[in-house]
């Protein structure tokens, strides 16, 4: 496999933008990266329109880091914050509407395998909460039941973000917003155990202000979807407009957080775990021979 | 031609697709009747003509027109395959006929905020911004696939007053002011030769100099990308095709592997 496309047609390496120049010769295309390396490689994400000091941005550049083949990932979003810096990565990025990012996904993937049967393409579903937990939250099961192989990454700053502070399903219950003066009634929707009834075969918890983790996770997320079946991490991203936290205090917010309702929780079938270790050499998955059994 | 009868009440001639500014919210030229070319035909500002006589317009202005500027799209600037190389040597072949030439590149489509460097991209959801900045009296795009030519034209007719050619690998395209269609690398080196016979016949001298960027952002002079013989070496091998190598590899190919740095 050549990666032609990242290499400049003769004559015009000089006419296009340094930036594009910069990203042929120190970008993650083909190349393996990790977020330790950050500052050393060129980012597929710089630039973007988020308000300062947003967490959500933090974590969409983490995450694009670590795709394991960036140069053949395609990601997905919609309506809401997270889209603004999602789709100026140089990842193409789809834009679905609000609500059929999963349906959209499930219709990329599948033309994605059959057009290039043996390589591996990898869709991302990366979407807010009000996305994917209300109106889109019909479509994020339908995918789930049917196993489609993608991984949908929900970005969960427990509000709708984008549109000024409305409460969405994962809001916690009694929480007060711009928009929802009264106080949300009912409790925050336990998406990851859904996901794990619905037929995800890897599903994980995470917050920003562990790169490593993130990192982590998001890969076996998307390398378990190229064949086994559905991942989900939920991620909390928080917004720092609409629940007034101070740019200097978002990572201490994720802390707190973090201990509260967002404990590393990390779900993986044995059909995944095998996967990975006799695929991808994750080594902590191989099945550890038991002492004096006999073997067939 | 098919005319939408509301225009035709309105102006009582056919709709014609002209330099701007048009407004802020324009017609798709579709919508007022303008239909695309068959095959060896063209656009001229709206109405059907054949290739040749398009071509001989495209030249004309882009000889006299201020600040011409060639915006080369993701087709023919990104090394996909060998069709894009030849189209990329056919476009040096074009860009070698045109005294006082810029290439600023639409090198992809991916918005860009918060801002864009005009002096060196084009960005298709705002390129007026390029256009103005570099005052760039005709621009001609070649290698832009056609939904996001749809959104570069209108926008650029709507806000500007910037003559548009799209060299189509196509139908052409009807939101251009000017357009040939079924544009291979054949196609584009028939019209860098109409371009040479019509500078001679207008007694302009072959260009020495390289093209060159946009305006500098500071100094608003033209950035310099190449030297005359940097320059010359290129198009020499655009025409000869020898040395018009691939450029040089980038990247390892991704192995299937635990990737590095895993945890
Ligand atoms: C079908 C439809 N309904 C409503 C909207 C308006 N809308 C745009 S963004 C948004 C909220 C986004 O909230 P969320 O998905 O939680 O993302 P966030 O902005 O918080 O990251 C809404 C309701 C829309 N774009 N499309
Ligand atoms: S509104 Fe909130 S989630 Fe959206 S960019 Fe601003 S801080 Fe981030």
């Amino acid at each position: 496999m050549s990666l032609d496309y990242v290499k400049v047609s003769p004559g015009f390496e000089k006419y296009i933008a340094k930036e594009y120049r910069d990203f042929v010769e120190h970008g993650p295309f083909g190349k393996k990266v990790s977020v330790s390396q950050v500052g050393t490689f060129k980012e597929a994400l710089e630039e973007h329109p988020m308000c300062a000091g947003c967490a959500m941005t933090l974590f969409i550049r983490l995450a694009i880091i670590a795709f394991p083949n960036p140069e053949d990932t395609i990601t997905v979003g919609t309506a809401g914050c997270g889209r603004l810096a999602i789709s100026q990565a140089m990842i193409p990025f789809v834009y679905g509407n609000y609500g059929d990012t999963n349906a959209v996904a499930s219709g990329l993937k599948r033309g994605l395998m059959t057009r290039f049967p043996d390589k591996y393409k990898d869709v991302v579903v990366m979407a807010g909460d009000g996305g994917l937990a209300d109106i889109g939250f019909s479509m994020m099961m339908h995918s789930w039941f049917r196993r489609e192989k993608f991984t949908t990454i929900m970005l969960d700053n427990e509000v709708y973000g984008n549109t000024g502070g409305q409460e969405s399903g994962m809001t916690t219950r009694g929480a007060v917003l711009k928009m929802a003066p009264l106080g949300k009634k009912f409790d925050k929707i336990d998406m990851p155990q859904l996901a794990k009834t619905a037929g995800c075969v890897y599903v994980a918890t995470v917050v920003p202000n562990n790169p490593r983790r993130v990192e982590s996770v998001i890969k076996k997320a998307v390398l378990i979807a190229r064949e086994v079946g559905p991942t989900y991490i939920q991620a909390y991203t928080s917004c720092n407009i609409e629940y007034a936290i101070p740019t200097d205090k978002v990572m201490e917010d994720a802390n707190n957080v973090e201990k509260d309702r967002y404990q590393f929780q990390e779900y993986i079938t044995d059909e995944a775990k095998q996967y990975l270790a006799d695929k991808w050499g994750y080594s902590e998955y191989k099945k550890k021979e038991i002492p004096g059994e006999v073997k067939a | 031609m098919y005319l939408k009868k509301e225009y035709l009440y309105e102006h009582d001639q056919p709709y014609k697709v002209m330099p701007g500014p048009e407004g802020y919210v324009i017609p798709a030229a579709a919508s007022m009747g303008v239909t695309l070319p068959d095959a060896g035909g063209g656009l001229l500002y709206g109405e059907l003509v054949t290739e040749d006589v398009a071509m001989e317009e495209i030249a004309r202005r882009l000889l006299t027109d201020p600040n011409p500027t060639l915006h080369p799209g993701p087709l023919v600037i990104w090394a996909w395959n060998e069709h894009a190389i030849e189209k990329a040597r056919a476009v040096i072949g074009i860009a070698a006929e045109i005294p006082d030439l810029m290439i600023i590149p639409m090198a992809d489509y991916r918005p860009r905020y918060p801002k864009v460097d005009p002096e060196e991209m084009i960005n298709p959801n705002h390129p007026n911004l390029t256009i103005w900045h570099n005052k760039e009296g005709i621009c001609v795009f070649v290698g832009v696939h056609c939904h996001y030519a749809n959104l570069t034209l209108k926008m650029i007719r709507a806000g500007t007053n910037c003559c548009t050619v799209a060299l189509c690998a196509e139908q052409g395209h009807e939101d251009a002011m000017l357009t040939v269609r079924d544009c291979d690398a054949a196609k584009l080196w028939k019209l860098a030769g109409v371009i040479k016979r019509v500078r001679e016949k207008m007694g302009i001298p072959a260009p020495t100099a390289a093209p060159t960027g946009g305006f500098g952002p500071v100094d608003h002079k033209k950035i310099v990308v190449h030297t005359p013989e940097e320059w010359a070496r290129i198009v020499e091998s655009a025409r000869t095709g020898k040395n018009f190598a691939m450029a040089k590899a980038v990247g390892v190919p991704p192995e299937l592997g635990r990737p590095e740095g895993a945890i």
